[in-house]
């Protein structure tokens, strides 16, 4: 059990109105993998994101995450799993604090996770604004906040730097390595790469729906890449 | 947690949003009255004949308020992708149903009593049976809630939602006009004994829509 992947594509087609927005996308993804998906506008990131989450309509193959199928058990898939993307998830008439104890609660969690929460975006300060009267950079830091409520064992993160300043870059970097030190798994969709492949072990590049190649980012596989390739020219 | 406690907590927020919002107090409510206004002005203000039309005019009024209530339980949803997170919670769609019909069902109580002294003020009416009144307005509503959540979510899924959940919902909420109509009439200066068959078939209608939601709408959630 331990080998199976946490999440797992197998020909997976996702039409966006008659546009096949993912057009038979295989892909694996290990436990405790940060996995960066790249490619074009239009290629298909945002919308595998949100396969996984169980938002968009799968209209062949097979999405298997944390071992229940997506397409049988919707409930059961997204159990454990966060989504932060290009919306919130808020409510405007709300304010920060009630908006994480909403979803706190929602989840299963007590306030003082949501009061945690709110503490490690920075935004206790702002407690009690409303969603609406946040600026878009706290907002950002908030949809971050009602990730970590969740407590996932799944990240998917849709161009997560957008809008961050250098301290909510630090949260979210913080987040990300974090999860992956805990065994937590993380898919970012990017497409600014500079700041999201030193977080990354794998890089997988989609263009046109479909996944067109799968890069080792480790330390130790470029290394051993480095080498081989100085073998080589050492050789020749 | 169960679908109680979270259906308690759907409500608690939608209900948080809208006394923040105070879009029912400020444009649901003035609505209400300005319907009522113009009923009044339309038919002459012969208060005969007001005071005998007073239970339609009522409901009418109610159904358009409660019109613009549903658009915004899940206008909100709309707003910042709430409904993905919401879904993405893991929040039984039961309990999503049973939440916002609650809440719905909560601002139109609060909607009938502020227009119900509106109608006493501007029709002249006579109360011959406040139990029964008060039994059909709360079967009534919850039957009004039930059906506009339950086919709010349709068209919550459409572009045209606006144009559309009229279109869905008024033929449907038919009989809950004609029953809380006839009931009312009973109680508002008729035999009150005649009212509570209505409030019967009142009763099982909400339940037979809360029924129905609460088997349907998460299906229904998970595609609008």
């Amino acid at each position: 059990m331990a080998d199976l992947p946490l999440v797992h594509l197998c020909d997976v087609v996702s039409l966006i109105g008659r546009f096949p927005a993912l057009a038979g996308v295989d892909l694996d993804v290990a436990v405790g993998e940060v996995v960066l998906i790249t490619g074009p506008n239009g290629a298909g990131k945002t919308t595998l994101l949100r396969v996984i989450a169980g938002l968009a309509p799968v209209v062949r193959g097979e999405v298997i995450v944390d071992g229940s199928d997506l397409v049988a058990d919707r409930g059961a898939a997204r159990h454990g799993l966060a989504l932060v993307g290009h919306d919130t998830f808020c409510y405007d008439d709300l304010t920060a604090r009630e908006n994480l104890r909403f979803a706190a609660r929602a989840s299963g969690a007590d306030r003082a996770v949501a009061d945690a929460a709110l503490e490690r975006c920075g935004l206790a300060r702002q407690a009690d604004v409303t969603h609406g009267g946040l600026s878009a950079g706290q907002r950002r830091r908030l949809a971050l906040g009602v990730g970590l409520v969740r407590e996932p064992r799944l990240w998917l993160l849709d161009e997560p730097h957008a809008g961050l300043d250098a301290r909510g870059r630090a949260l979210l970097d913080g987040i990300v390595t974090g999860a992956a030190a805990s065994g937590a798994t993380v898919l970012l969709a990017s497409h600014e790469l500079a700041l999201t492949r030193p977080l990354a072990t794998r890089e997988v590049t989609l263009a046109g729906g479909r996944v067109t190649s799968s890069t080792d980012l480790r330390p130790t596989a470029a290394a051993d890449l480095s080498a081989d390739q100085g073998a080589g020219e050492r050789a020749r | 947690m169960s679908v109680l406690a979270d259906s308690g907590l759907v409500a608690a927020k939608d209900l948080r949003i809208e006394v923040r919002s105070r879009v029912t107090i400020t444009q649901i409510l003035p609505f209400g009255v300005m319907v009522l206004l113009l009923f009044a002005f339309a038919l002459d203000p012969d208060r005969g004949r007001l005071a005998a039309v007073a239970p339609g005019l009522f409901w009418v009024a109610v159904m358009l308020a409660a019109l613009l209530a549903v658009g915004r339980s899940f206008a909100i949803e709309g707003a910042n992708g709430a409904r993905d997170g919401l879904r993405l919670s893991g929040i039984d769609g039961a309990a999503v149903f049973l939440g916002k019909t609650a809440a719905i069902a909560v601002q139109l109580v609060l909607l009938e009593i502020l227009l119900g002294l509106g109608v006493a003020v501007l029709y002249g009416i006579e109360v011959t049976s406040v139990p029964l009144l008060v039994a059909a307005g709360l079967a009534a509503t919850a039957g009004l809630a039930a059906t506009g959540t339950l086919f709010g979510v349709l068209a919550a899924g459409s572009r045209q939602r606006e144009t559309l959940l009229p279109l869905l919902l008024l033929p449907v909420i038919t009989p809950i006009m004609l029953g809380a109509t006839r009931a009312f009439e009973s109680g508002l200066g008729g035999d009150p004994a005649e009212g509570w068959p209505w409030v019967a078939l009142l009763g099982a209608f909400g339940c037979l829509y809360l029924a129905i939601g609460v088997l349907a709408f998460g299906a229904l959630w998970e595609d609008a």
